[in-house]
């Protein structure tokens, strides 16, 4: 049967099913007319030139994210560290932007993103060195080592890094007005889109046509028989883990050189988190992880005019993630059988 | 930059394009009102810094001729810009107030640049003449004025001498507070001392939490906070049976009994104000700063707690601060370290930069900066 397609069908259904079951809420617990709030959601996040860069802008650093998850979760390990590892790239792009700040931006470009990809991949290799050399549990020491990043990040941005100018906010100095990456021509979304895109493309090429990604595949359906065939597991772990926290980091680099200019607390506000969803809901596949992202990027955009329009709480559209993930988790089981239910659906809805 | 001023008036005629579109597609409105747009870093309800905002925009809904658009739980990224520029784009807002400090720069300076023609006024100190733009500004309040009143009540009502500060972070505007209720309080008390926690961010409820126990554990009797959202400590130290001061809000609702007063925002004052002028066709103004005098702090209703000698004693400070005759900074005053931080002699406005710059801890504040 075709894989492919049963996967789209059933992540499909999943979605309807949550959209379903989000207008029930809707309709009975807020009483919002929910063909309403759906127009006004697709208005807020694809209606418009402006609403499309909108969630393209809240897209791109999830795509990144996401990808800390999905390039462990080849290998059967489940990284959830992304924040971590963002904070660890966006802390180290400040620091290295400042450092080089006086020279073409090109280069403090190259060298903030070099620093960034470093300090995440070094940040989640650490967790998946320790899964494999001393057994620790890579899900637990991933989300730790994300505590341990943003107490970090607070220690370097008020302590040694800090701006003695940023009374108020603290800060590390600005990175300067040239050496910013500004936006793609002609719109209003930043590079960071296009980094996570080619990221996810080449990410693919790799899974799918390199022996390197055969042996993440191998190792993943079974580390034990991987061994046997010869295969270093040790070196594919931290390689793929340090490429997944690689992808954070840079993540963390367009956080500062793109949009804030410089490091501070509001690198941590959880695009790291939403990555974990996003690759989840892409079922860790690089290429999906693309349209995901820029669904919930969407959902994203379109929260703030729920807001403004229908008074909704901003807790409505953390609802709707809520429900499409734990969909998307149940829509699991489908697999493999999902023909069956189809049909069931079908003869159902035909009586 | 040039480059990004072309996308702005693009993305400009876009905005004004679907905003013309909005409006055919409303029908025929009577007269245009004046739509304004607020925008929250945490819930509209949280007892705190929000909701101060949030019941102050509530005045504003209830102007003829206004309209007002809200978002809550908007970080301080990408996403407050976009939340502006959706809010100009798509509700025609042309008066908008993002109201959490880190919005400013670069979110609201970069809105800014690229709407010229709305009005954008940030809560806080940050605008300065001559660098910032004119459709751009600050309006703030000298709430640590309604934290030595607090301070007073508090030294008053304290048995042990021990009073608690549960903060954020150690920047000048805590520090002021947690500086100016201390001397409140030894003002009263001269062997009042006050525990400062620093809890390391904003909204951290199990920290704040954790950190009141603690206090309540070494004798504190009265807490105060400088968090965004007083609620759990108030209403940890109410269980306790101890005593509180308010800040941001009046929470005297979560704790009926131990309530004392509390330093309290009236953003009304300044938002209808704006709007007013706004509404006569001129921009609000750009660096808005005042106190008690002005309005735009005052203080919670005194609590049943609160002594009659405690009321007259704050009362009488009151009065000197609304009428000039008392400065809360004055030397000789020294930091928690021994070092004296202004000279004898020297007396500070509130309006004094000095003073935005503070980074020590007075006498008789139990803690530290770092």
């Amino acid at each position: 049967m075709n894989t492919a397609f049963e996967r789209i069908a059933v992540s499909a259904l999943a979605l309807l099913a949550s959209a379903v079951l989000f207008g029930l809420l809707l309709t009975f617990y807020a009483g919002v007319d929910p063909l309403e709030a759906y127009a006004l959601m697709y208005q807020g996040a694809f209606g418009s030139w402006f609403s499309f860069q909108n969630t393209l802008t809240r897209a791109a650093p999830l795509i990144l994210t996401a990808l800390c998850t999905a390039l462990p979760a080849r290998l059967g390990l489940m990284i959830i560290g992304n924040e971590g590892a963002l904070v660890a790239g966006g802390v180290a792009a400040a620091a290295a932007g400042v450092a080089v700040s006086g020279t073409t931006p090109l280069l403090a470009q190259l060298v903030m993103a070099a620093a960034a990809m470093a300090a995440g991949g070094a940040w989640i290799a650490l967790a998946g060195g320790l899964r494999h050399y001393r057994g620790v549990n890579e899900t637990i020491s991933s989300l730790l080592l994300t505590y341990i990043a943003i107490a970090l990040m607070n220690h370097f941005v008020e302590g040694p890094l800090r701006d003695p100018s940023s009374l108020n906010k603290p800060s590390t100095h600005p990175i300067g007005d040239a050496n910013m990456i500004g936006a793609i021509g002609g719109t209003d979304v930043h590079w960071g889109l296009a980094f996570g895109i080619v990221a996810c493309v080449l990410c693919y090429l790799v899974q799918r046509f390199t022996t390197f990604g055969f042996a993440m595949q191998v190792i993943g359906g079974n580390p034990k028989t991987a061994r046997m065939m010869g295969l270093d597991v040790g070196r594919h772990v931290l390689v793929a883990c340090g490429a997944g926290g690689a992808a954070a980091g840079l993540a963390g680099m367009v956080e500062v050189a793109a949009v804030h200019g410089k490091a501070n607390a509001s690198l941590a506000v959880g695009y790291g988190y939403a990555g974990i969803l996003v690759s989840f809901l892409a079922r860790h596949h690089p290429l999906a992880i693309i349209p995901v992202a820029i669904l919930l990027g969407g959902i994203g955009a379109s929260g703030g005019l729920l807001q403004r329009r229908l008074d909704l709480p901003d807790a409505a559209v953390v609802v709707l993630q809520g429900i499409i993930f734990v969909a998307i988790l149940a829509s699991e089981t489908l697999y493999g059988r999902s023909w069956r239910w189809l049909w069931r659906i079908k003869a159902a809805e035909g009586r | 930059m040039i480059d990004r001023f072309t996308i702005g008036r693009r993305a400009l005629l876009g905005g004004a394009a679907s905003a013309t579109a909005l409006g055919l597609s409303a029908g025929a409105r009577a007269q245009k009102p004046l739509v304004i747009g607020f925008i929250y870093v945490g819930p509209r309800d949280d007892y705190g810094y929000n909701q101060a905002h949030a019941e102050a925009a509530a005045v504003l809904k209830k102007m003829p001729g206004v309209k007002v658009v809200e978002e809550e739980k908007v970080p301080e990224t990408v996403a407050v810009e976009k939340s502006m520029e959706s809010m100009i784009n798509l509700d025609g807002a042309t008066l908008v107030f993002p109201t959490s400090f880190g919005y400013f720069d670069p979110h609201m300076l970069r809105m800014a640049a690229k709407y010229p023609k709305v009005q954008f006024r940030h809560c806080g100190g940050l605008w300065t003449a001559g660098k910032h733009p004119l459709n751009t500004g600050s309006y703030f309040g000298y709430i640590d004025e309604a934290q030595y009143l607090s301070g007073i009540v508090a030294g008053s009502t304290s048995k042990s001498g021990k009073l608690g500060f549960v903060a954020a972070k150690p920047i000048p505007q805590v520090l002021r507070n947690i500086n100016a209720f201390t001397m409140g309080a030894r003002s009263v008390n001269p062997n009042a001392t006050c525990q400062a926690i620093f809890t390391g961010d904003w909204s951290l409820p199990v920290k704040e939490a954790e950190a009141t126990n603690s206090m309540i554990a070494q004798g504190v009797d009265v807490v105060t906070c400088h968090v965004d959202s007083p609620k759990v400590v108030i209403e940890t130290a109410e269980r306790a049976g101890i005593y509180t001061c308010g800040y941001h809000t009046n929470q005297a609702k979560l704790a009926p009994k131990g309530y004392l007063t509390g330093a309290e925002w009236n953003w009304e004052r300044i938002y209808v104000d704006f709007v007013e002028t706004m509404k006569k066709g001129g921009a609000p103004g750009n660096f808005v700063r005042g106190g008690l005098k002005e309005g735009y702090v005052r203080t919670s209703a005194y609590g049943p707690a609160v002594s009659a000698a405690a009321k007259a004693k704050a009362d009488a400070a009151k009065s000197g601060i609304l009428n000039g005759s008392f400065a809360i900074y004055k030397g000789p005053l020294k930091d928690n370290k021994g070092n004296t931080v202004i000279a004898a002699g020297t007396s500070y406005v509130q309006t004094e930069p000095v003073l935005e710059g503070m980074n020590y801890l007075v006498e008789g504040v139990l803690g530290a900066t770092s």
